[in-house]
């Protein structure tokens, strides 16, 4: 699904080849991830080789969309102010994936005060002015959902 | 113990004004800080051989500092590429250039127009290229809005609260009060930190660090050199660089540290102990790179002086006071209420409160101190001790 769309002048990833597939990925509605052929464990940010066992094999596959937040953030002075002040408050978060890696995304679909450690995300899709980009909602049927969010 | 345990010595401190726009270069005031260091030290100029400083590109070159002091000699000068984690690192690595025979007398030095030029907390590159790629889109662009992701693990774990972040702060600015130097000279009670703006929640405006134009040094050589001149010699006892595994791509990316709730000092700090043959309870006052009141929390914690968790109560019930605080931190006032000269204002008031020069601030007998300087995965700390 595709939520609303970001401010045009916000920074615009600049892929590499390493993070390429990743991106047009997501262009496609899709958050894929690397995953080691040789030792099976997923890995962020994209890179040639492996971290854990240095093996260059390596192929992108769906993710489940799922995990939880590890921390979050409400930004409420924005910076640089004619990039986001149309947005604040928003929430940066750390999720922790079901596949055992952390990313960076925006929380969405929540009132910032009913953020919760640990609480249970998916992904969806918004326009980030430019490329596609990922962010989280409350999975449903949790207490956040139910409470009712702003969008 | 540590092969080169008081080998070496911090033997002169200078430094410029601190000021909110300076209408100076760069390059003057670290070159005024850099001339105070040598007068302080007694040390004539065509001794240097060394410089050696960090930036962000926001800087005055070492080469451009000793040209324009004329030195003869300064064959050695360095500059590295740092942030938080820099300070401590150029006092080490001075020491490291003389020990190899690289140099023999090495002016260690920090200068920014951190206000009034380029400022450290309005952003990151806006161009999301490498590691920012995954970050700057989201809006997670500055260091407030990094530090800030870090303190909230804290809080969820230990149940930190905001009003003990506010404590830091007010401590802290207790001590500017009596430092002529600091920007920072009226008080701050805990109601003004809580009526205080949020930036990026958790933090409020209180809980972020200043933004200063100016300069300061610091002289380093060996402590049989140091003894023959002006001041008395402040030894180095021990020093650390470093942090844990999965440090990250850059200073601001921590997508794969472990644990948010500690910083790089939970895994250098004891051998920062063992290098120095001392222990926490050996220590007479901390200068902690306090570029937010969470980061006092984690090096507390982190150097043992507090177990994990407890550094939120240890601030509460005064430790960290000058006046009968177990442990006096930030006795300047520190990067949030004396400058924000990038934590080697922190390695110079050091050297004044074991020198016994520190005047009203002076915390008595202090024999002992600790230094440290970065807040997230990498970072160093030093052990200095009066001679």
């Amino acid at each position: 699904m595709m939520d609303d769309a970001f401010s045009a002048l916000r920074p615009q990833p600049q892929p590499d080849p390493d993070s390429a597939p990743f991106w047009e990925g997501l262009a496609e509605g899709r958050l894929l991830l690397q995953q080691c052929i040789a030792c099976a464990r997923h890995r962020f940010p994209p890179a040639e080789t492996c971290p854990h066992c240095r093996s260059a094999e390596a192929e992108w596959q769906p993710a489940a969309g799922t995990g939880r937040v590890y921390s979050w953030i409400v930004v409420r002075h924005p910076i640089p102010a004619e990039v986001f002040a149309a947005e604040v408050p928003y929430v940066v978060a750390l999720i922790d994936l079901d596949e055992g890696v952390r990313i960076v995304s925006n929380l969405v679909g929540i009132e910032p005060e009913a953020v919760r450690d640990g609480m249970p995300v998916r992904v969806v899709f918004r326009d980030g002015g430019g490329r596609v980009l990922h962010a989280f909602r409350p999975e449903e049927g949790t207490a956040a959902t139910a409470a009712g969010g702003k969008t | 113990m540590w092969a080169l345990r008081d080998r070496y010595a911090l033997a002169g401190i200078g430094a410029t004004e601190y000021r909110k726009a300076s209408g100076r270069t760069i390059l003057a005031q670290a070159v005024e800080a850099c001339d105070r260091a040598l007068a302080d030290a007694g040390l004539p100029r065509e001794a240097v051989d060394g410089i050696v400083s960090f930036q962000f590109r926001d800087s005055a070159p070492a080469m451009a500092v000793a040209t324009a002091m004329g030195l003869p000699a300064a064959h050695h000068c360095v500059d590295y590429e740092a942030g938080g984690n820099g300070a401590n690192l150029i006092i080490l690595a001075a020491i490291a250039a003389i020990e190899a025979g690289l140099a023999t007398n090495v002016l260690c030095f920090r200068a920014m127009n951190g206000r009034s030029g380029f400022r450290l907390g309005g952003g990151r590159d806006m161009v999301a290229r490498g590691v920012s790629q995954y970050t700057a889109p989201f809006g997670w662009i500055t260091y407030p809005q990094a530090m800030a992701m870090w303190c909230r693990r804290h809080m969820n774990r230990y149940g930190t609260t905001s009003e003990q972040l506010g404590r830091v702060a007010v401590d802290i600015r207790a001590h500017a009060l009596d430092n002529p130097r600091a920007m920072m000279r009226t008080p701050l009670t805990l109601d003004d930190h809580q009526a205080s703006r949020l930036i990026v929640d958790p933090f409020r405006i209180y809980d972020i660090c200043l933004e200063t134009d100016g300069a300061c040094a610091v002289l380093v050589t060996s402590t049989e050199r140091a003894k023959d001149l002006r001041k008395p010699p402040v030894l180095v006892t021990a020093g650390v660089y470093g942090g844990g595994p999965a440090q990250g791509d850059d200073l601001f990316d921590a997508m794969r540290w472990p644990d948010h709730s500690q910083n790089f000092l939970a895994h250098v700090g004891d051998e920062l102990w063992r290098r120095a043959g001392l222990g926490p309870a050996d220590v007479d006052i901390a200068e902690i790179y306090d570029c937010f009141t969470y980061s006092v929390l984690m090096a507390l914690e982190g150097l043992g002086f507090c177990r994990p968790g407890e550094a939120a109560g240890f601030v509460e019930d005064g430790g960290i006071r000058r006046d009968g605080g177990r442990l006096p931190v930030n006795t300047h006032g520190g990067l949030l209420s004396e400058a924000y000269i990038h934590g080697l204002n922190h390695v110079c008031e050091a050297v004044e409160q074991l020198r016994g020069d520190a005047g009203p601030r002076q915390v008595e007998g202090a024999q002992v101190a600790v230094t440290t300087a970065g807040a997230m995965t990498c970072g160093s700390a030093l052990v200095l001790r009066a001679a």
